[in-house]
């Protein structure tokens, strides 16, 4: 792998790591299976291209795509808890029907974002090379986003977020509207996811309806991942783990693709095939080296 | 003050498995009483708990705690006039959380939550004073997580919670239930002390007689959804486990002579 695809990877890993983190926040902390994230990803991303293509700020069309995923997890929540459809399926059905949403917003499959300024260009204007200005913002506000969740599970909020997702029953008695924070939950989780998305369309100056195909298994991985490296255990802990995980995981993937062996060489359509067998890999590990200090 | 009045519930309601759980129950407590309800499974000891808490909404009748018609209001909302402990001591606490966060969710019960900061420094006082009263050296160990904790443990844990912020009622579903005799006997010890102390007024679910007598100042029966039988102060200090038993034949036998007759 050349220094510029590490570099890339690194890049790719803090851009969706906000995206993992909402992840986090649904499948580990509220224990919600949420796939609208393949669909508010590309939601946030469209949003954020439109807005920027009709002269919004590049910095605002991102608090637009944010509020925009906040409400398209809320959807799928508000299906999950007013009208009990599964949470599985609920998420489903908003994640579909956001395919047609996304598709209306950009008026089309697709938006270039060549030519307009984007949230890269200030720091560029210092005199940074491309590549090290995406890098240094992306760092900045994949931190900013995680220390940020880190705070707000820590809160009397946060808490009984936590508890909704542990013991509903528990959470109940003490006098909270476990619907409420489902609601939030969700809405906030799929606001990062479409935080991330903006930031990818921004950064590869297009938005593309398919760019969300495959976000929740790569975030899922990604979580796996780094819980496998940082171990479970604390919430602290577990948001530094979900941004880590986001960036093994995607110089993982670029390792993978850089991978040769004669006339065999791995392409992007492989992709599928390595993320199943790594988050196989990942959810393996702990059980066979339990069985490996057995002996 | 708690007032039942004409409550009823069926599960299954018009299937053939229908249940009455609750037969038009009126029941009214004064506060500070320390009622304990027996009954046989089935009689509708949970369900009455249930109803009173808002798990499942009533069929029929009112329900007022405090002074206010609850009957329409969710569970969560009623949480914050009720303390509740259950009978499995996984329920009444978070197992992924500290002692020190359990607490600061109780600590909000019926207020609020906000982007304050989970656990205050001013609430740590508060929770050591509170677990010290335990006398189960929980007061040094805030950070440890509650899974890690014994049954017991977690259900003394769950009696601080319940009482953490002074409820209208402390609603106790045979929360003795799960536990090995001698933590029973501590929880059980425990539950009394918390009640005298605090003035609770309660209702405490028991499938043991002998519990049933030795505390509180009024004992209920429940058979097949009504009250059978409802002795306070005097009456009750005279009421024996025989009389109990008595009373719970008697009972029995009334359906035995129904079926009887209805055969004969």
């Amino acid at each position: 792998m050349t220094w510029y695809a590490f570099i890339g990877a690194v890049e790719q890993g803090l851009l969706y790591g906000i995206m993992v983190l909402g992840v986090y926040l649904t499948f580990r902390v509220l224990d919600f299976p949420d796939l609208t994230v393949d669909g508010s990803l590309p939601l946030g991303a469209a949003v954020s291209a439109v807005a920027i293509a009709n002269g919004v700020n590049a910095f605002i069309a991102l608090i637009i795509a944010m509020v925009a995923g906040f409400l398209a997890g809320c959807v799928t929540a508000l299906l999950n808890t007013k009208l009990r459809i599964l949470h599985l399926l609920a998420s489903i059905l908003t994640m579909i029907a956001l395919y047609s949403v996304n598709i209306r917003i950009m008026d089309g499959p697709n938006v270039s974002l060549l030519g307009v300024t984007t949230v890269l260009d200030p720091i560029m204007a210092w005199g940074l090379p491309g590549y090290l200005a995406a890098l240094l913002l992306f760092a900045a506000v994949a931190l900013v986003a995680t220390v940020a969740m880190i705070w707000f599970l820590h809160t009397e909020l946060g808490l009984a977020v936590l508890a909704t997702g542990d013991n509903p029953r528990m959470i109940t008695a003490q006098g909270v509207n476990t619907h409420k924070i489902i609601i939030l939950g969700v809405g906030l989780s799929n606001a990062l996811v479409a935080v991330s998305g903006a930031l990818v369309a921004q950064n590869q100056g297009a938005a593309d309806v398919n760019m969300g195909v495959g976000t929740i298994i790569a975030g899922l991985a990604s979580v796996i991942v780094g819980e496998t490296l940082l171990g479970r255990g604390g919430i602290t802990r577990g948001c530094i783990a979900a941004l880590c995980g986001s960036v093994v995981y995607r110089v993982a993937i670029a390792a993978a693709l850089s991978f040769k062996m004669g006339r065999f060489a791995v392409t992007p359509s492989d992709l599928n095939l390595i993320t199943a067998l790594l988050v196989v890999l990942a959810l393996t590990v702990p059980t066979i080296k339990a069985r490996w200090s057995r002996r | 003050m708690i007032r039942l009045d004409g409550i009823g519930k069926r599960f299954h309601r018009g299937g053939i498995n229908e249940v009455i759980a609750l037969d038009e129950i009126d029941l009214h407590i004064r506060p500070g009483d320390f009622v304990t309800i027996i009954g046989s499974n089935g009689a509708g000891k949970s369900s009455l708990l249930n109803a009173l808490a808002g798990t499942f909404a009533v069929d029929g009748g009112s329900i007022w705690l405090g002074g206010r018609d609850v009957t329409a209001w969710p569970a969560y909302r009623r949480a914050a006039l009720i303390g509740r402990v259950f009978q499995d001591p996984l329920v009444g606490t978070c197992a992924s959380l500290s002692i020190e966060q359990n607490l600061a969710l109780a600590v909000r019960r019926g207020r609020g939550r906000g982007l304050g900061i989970g656990v205050k420094a001013h609430h740590r006082i508060l929770f050591r004073e509170q677990l010290a009263s335990l006398g189960l050296g929980l007061e040094d160990r805030l950070k440890a997580r509650v899974g890690l904790l014994s049954g017991g443990q977690r259900q003394a844990l769950t009696m601080v919670m319940a009482t953490l912020i002074q409820p209208e009622v402390l609603l106790l579903d045979e929360h003795t239930a799960a536990l090995d005799p001698k933590t029973a006997s501590q929880i059980l010890d425990l539950t009394s002390r918390l009640i005298a102390a605090r003035e609770l007024t309660t209702l405490m679910v028991t499938h043991n007689m002998s519990h049933a007598l030795a505390l509180g100042n009024r004992l209920v029966m429940l058979h097949r959804g009504r009250v059978i039988l409802d002795v306070a102060g005097k009456e009750k200090t005279r009421l024996t486990v025989e009389d109990l038993l008595a009373r719970f034949y008697a009972s029995q036998g009334e359906t035995f002579a129904s079926d009887r007759a209805l055969l004969g």
